[in-house]
């Protein structure tokens, strides 16, 4: 379609592969121009299908649109059109190939972007097909993004296909809440309901991609057990109410008169809510003379919070990823974790950077990684070995030698090390593993101060949507708004469950999936007088131990900010109602604070918070300072068999969890133990059936499965799944034997 | 070890030495060329998959080199491959009444292997580069040239 006449060439040459030269005169509209695009267009359009009336594309397709500007109003074509079979290429991507104009482009995004060639053109001439070759999904956590790539219908998304035309949808700016880099996404509604979401342009954030789970994941919000009213339970009984009811059940729970008060309630709330909502949340809790609050549901060590930064952030602007030369890893998959920022370290890795991990797990990535480290259960040995070959290659013990008596460097460690201190743009990262491990605050110390001898960047991959918000907002018992101490502070997230408060309120968390320790939360709830849950979606656990349900929007019905990981504050609007009863869960925290008669919750509108808000953080800039304790002495790995919990990428929230599609793809939970085969023959396991395994004197029998991704002595479980709740926490000793 | 003999490893790593180290997909056609031939002449899914392990190629990679070249088999076929060649310069000295006979002296169509896997009768070949000796066909890379019934009838006897 780019063909134009360059003066002197003898032919038709193709703008978009001819370099240009001095002197090059070309004409782009001469009528040798404009008859070579139409016999162009006539060839595209001969085994192209005329189903654009029933095609998805159709309305966006680039065909179409070129077919409008430069295609005949008659076909000359008398022949029989090609017809390609379909194929199935896994829940999220649709494929009606005999749409297919062979552009393959999505073959180049496989191999250029998503780093695994999944999609190819088999056959040749008229013969030649997209696809897989064999029956196979594809795996690739950015695929969608080949829908988008398409320039026909051949590649749709299959759960949004045949429900809506694309004119009949309207178009809302909104944020991707399930990973903290804040994906910038357009909402396409129709009739009050979100048909889809895709992509919008963000060069610093998510350039034009947008991961899978950012991507389906709003299937969510249409799931059968979104709550819709307000409930209250009496006497076992589940009852629908409205929401002055409500309101009233709460007042008479927690108001004045008799309630429980000051430090015996405790409050816990997804880092996924809105910063007005965190906001909103901590200073109810405050109002009511508590300073439980967290938002740090998976967290296990909360040892060194007083010298936390005022958040924990990347250390870096997201798009500085690519530059860097070198970056350690400790403790993280962001391949499924954090996608899009895994596509910039990939970016950086293809330069010539070397990304590194230092992982109880051996995760496939999608780039060549640098020297990586399989490490035992803490990381905490591995990660003291790079420091001792930092310390070894710069001189010096810089006063650690105490600490790190007894750790040897080797050969990995001091080529990490090497890396690590010759970069001229280095980082050293903490995952999600390193954060919500029982050693986090050694592992902050360690990575902290190879960061700092080194002069890399120190900072975090980010665990949730509005992790840094939390922070920010004073979501945690020892800091209120904008970081100011909270004087001696209240209850961690732990700390509260174990102390079986007298109240709780919960904001959307689903104790059982959420928190790292479900069955302290459990236990918690069970003894609790009072339990008030804002949740978008009923929870067998829930409905079990809680008093009252308040039904809140998710994503796209809500309004409010996120801030990301690098600590950009993105605000969104909401692009439909809320099912039912359900409301805003910033306008149900409001009304609490107002039917408890508590100062300072006449708000007219979210502005009126956000305003709030930014007063009490105003003049506060992001700064990981490398001020971590210091510990006494480095964990010695205890028993053979340890416990390490990682949440797959479609289990990490409520929402996510109940999307159809992603819930159909490997990416999700399941209640397998995986150790590799040399622990299974010292366990005495053959690798077959199902294991009891033991947890803090908890049985469970789960299906065993051999993986020898996983580090010796490490049993390897999902996080995120119901079903796992009652084993114990997610770190710690474990044992297994046969069922 | 993949599922790749060790003649074929063998031989992959000759043809890799003609090579730059860090472009071991150069010796894809190579690798498919032997594996096929130890392979009764075809090529499967795991063979390919093996082949891909070895030169460190993405699978679908060399899924799409086998599915290109007609002289790759990704089906199971005959252990004889016969092709006859129906160009011009065959066609006007009675290559279709050649291919007739094969096809019934076989009891199969173009295309089509026998059913006791003796024989594949490839799809119709264009120009082979024979034409001083048309008709012609080629029997496993072999070329028989000016072609009467009789004669294929002999070439036909000796495949085993």
């Amino acid at each position: 379609m780019c063909l134009v006449e360059v003066e002197k060439a003898p032919k038709p040459l193709p703008a978009c592969a001819t370099p240009v030269m001095e002197g090059m005169k070309v004409k782009t509209r001469s009528k040798l121009a404009v008859e070579a695009q139409k016999s162009v267009m006539e060839f595209l359009l001969i085994n192209h299908p005329l189903d654009c009336p029933i095609c998805d594309q159709g309305g966006e397709c680039e065909l179409q649109d070129l077919a409008m500007g430069f295609g005949r109003d008659v076909s000359r074509y008398q022949e029989n059109k090609r017809v390609v079979k379909d194929k199935n290429i896994g829940p999220l991507v649709q494929t009606d190939m005999t749409r297919c104009i062979h552009c393959t482009r999505c073959v180049r995004f496989g191999e250029e972007i998503a780093g695994v060639r999944e999609l190819g053109a088999t056959g040749r001439g008229e013969f030649m097909e997209i696809g897989t070759f064999i029956e196979k999904s594809m795996t690739s956590e950015l695929s969608g993004n080949v829908i988008d790539l398409c320039p026909v219908g051949a590649l749709t998304s299959k759960p949004f296909r045949y429900s809506a035309r694309t004119w009949e949808m309207s178009q809302h700016q909104g944020i991707a809440p399930h990973d903290g880099i804040g994906s910038n996404v357009h909402f396409h509604v129709k009739d009050g309901r979100v048909m889809r979401v895709v992509p919008a342009d963000n060069e610093t954030i998510n350039e034009v991609w947008l991961s899978d789970r950012d991507r389906y994941s709003y299937e969510g919000m249409y799931s059968e057990d979104r709550l819709t009213t307000p409930m209250l339970r009496e006497n076992g009984e589940w009852r629908e109410v409205d929401w002055q009811t409500a309101f009233a059940f709460v007042r008479g729970r927690l108001g004045p008169s008799g309630g429980p008060v000051g430090a015996a309630i405790g409050g816990l709330i997804s880092p996924t809510a809105s910063t007005e909502e965190l906001y909103l949340f901590q200073k109810l809790l405050r109002s009511l003379g508590s300073h439980n609050v967290d938002h740090r549901l998976q967290q296990m060590d909360f040892s060194d919070q007083d010298v936390a930064p005022l958040f924990p952030w990347l250390g870096l602007p997201i798009a500085d990823l690519e530059q860097l030369d070198s970056a350690l890893i400790i403790g993280g998959h962001p391949r499924k974790e954090q996608p899009l920022l895994n596509h910039r370290l990939r970016k950086a890795a293809l330069r010539g950077g070397k990304v590194m991990f230092v992982n109880p797990v051996r995760w496939e990535m999608n780039f060549p990684a640098g020297p990586s480290i399989l490490s035992s259960s803490d990381l905490v040995r591995d990660s003291a070995g790079v420091l001792r070959a930092l310390l070894q290659l710069r001189g010096g013990d810089a006063g650690l030698e105490a600490l790190l008596r007894g750790v040897e460097a080797g050969e990995v460690h001091r080529r990490i090390a090497e890396r690590v201190v010759k970069a001229g743009r280095g980082a050293v990262l903490l995952g999600n593993l390193a954060d919500v491990s029982p050693h986090a605050s050694t592992l902050r110390f360690l990575a902290g101060t190879i960061a700092s001898l080194s002069g890399a960047a120190f900072g975090y991959l980010g665990a949730a949507a509005n992790s840094s918000g939390a922070w920010l907002a004073g979501a945690v018992p020892h800091r209120l708004t904008g970081g100011q101490s909270a004087g001696t502070g209240g209850l961690h997230a732990q700390a509260m469950l174990e102390a079986k408060l007298a109240a709780y309120l919960l904001f959307n968390v689903e104790p059982d999936a959420d928190c790292s320790n479900a069955p302290l939360a459990r236990a918690a709830l069970e003894t609790a007088r009072c339990v008030i849950a804002m949740t978008p979606y009923r929870n067998a656990l829930l409905e079990k131990h809680a008093h009252v349900l308040l039904p809140i929007a998710l994503y796209a019905e809500n309004e409010g900010t996120f801030i990301n990981v690098e600590g950009r504050a993105q605000n969104f609007a909401a692009a439909v109602t809320p099912p039912g009863e359900a409301r805003a869960g910033w306008k149900v925290l409001r009304m609490i604070g107002d039917s408890l008669g508590l100062d300072g919750f006449h708000f007219d509108s979210l502005a009126d918070v956000e305003r709030e808000f930014q007063q009490a953080r105003a003049g506060v800039e992001p700064a990981n300072l490398n001020r971590w304790r210091r510990p006494d002495r480095l964990v010695q790995s205890g028993s053979d068999l340890q416990r390490v919990t990682h949440v797959p990428m479609n289990a990490a929230d409520p929402m996510v969890r109940r999307a159809r599609a992603l819930q159909q793809t490997p990416d999700v939970a399941d209640d397998a133990v995986r150790i590799n085969g040399v622990t299974a023959k010292r366990l005495g396991l053959d690798g077959t059936g199902s294991v009891m395994a033991e947890q803090n004197g908890a049985n469970l029998r789960l299906p065993l499965a051999i993986d020898e991704r996983v580090a010796d002595g490490v049993a390897l479980i999902h996080g995120g799944h119901p079903g796992l709740a009652a084993l114990g926490p997610w770190f710690g000793e474990i044992s297994l034997r046969r069922a | 070890m993949n599922g790749l003999s060790a003649h074929a490893r063998h031989e992959i790593d000759r043809w890799l030495k003609k090579f730059p180290p860090n472009q071991k997909r150069s010796a894809v056609l190579a690798a498919l060329t032997e594996v096929q031939h130890e392979n009764d002449g075809y090529l499967t899914v795991p063979l390919l998959d093996a082949v891909a392990e070895y030169l460190e190629m993405p699978a679908i990679a060399v899924y799409e080199v086998a599915s290109f070249y007609s002289m790759l088999e990704t089906e199971p076929v005959g252990r004889h491959s016969i092709s006859v060649c129906t160009n011009i310069s065959c066609m006007l000295r009675g290559a279709d009444d050649i291919l007739a006979h094969i096809e019934r002296r076989l009891g199969i169509h173009v295309g089509e292997s026998t059913p006791d896997g003796r024989v594949l009768l490839k799809r119709e070949e264009e120009c082979l580069a024979a034409c001083c000796g048309a008709p012609m066909m080629m029997v496993d890379h072999v070329y028989h040239e000016n072609l009467t019934g009789e004669k294929v009838d002999r070439i036909l006897e000796k495949l085993k």
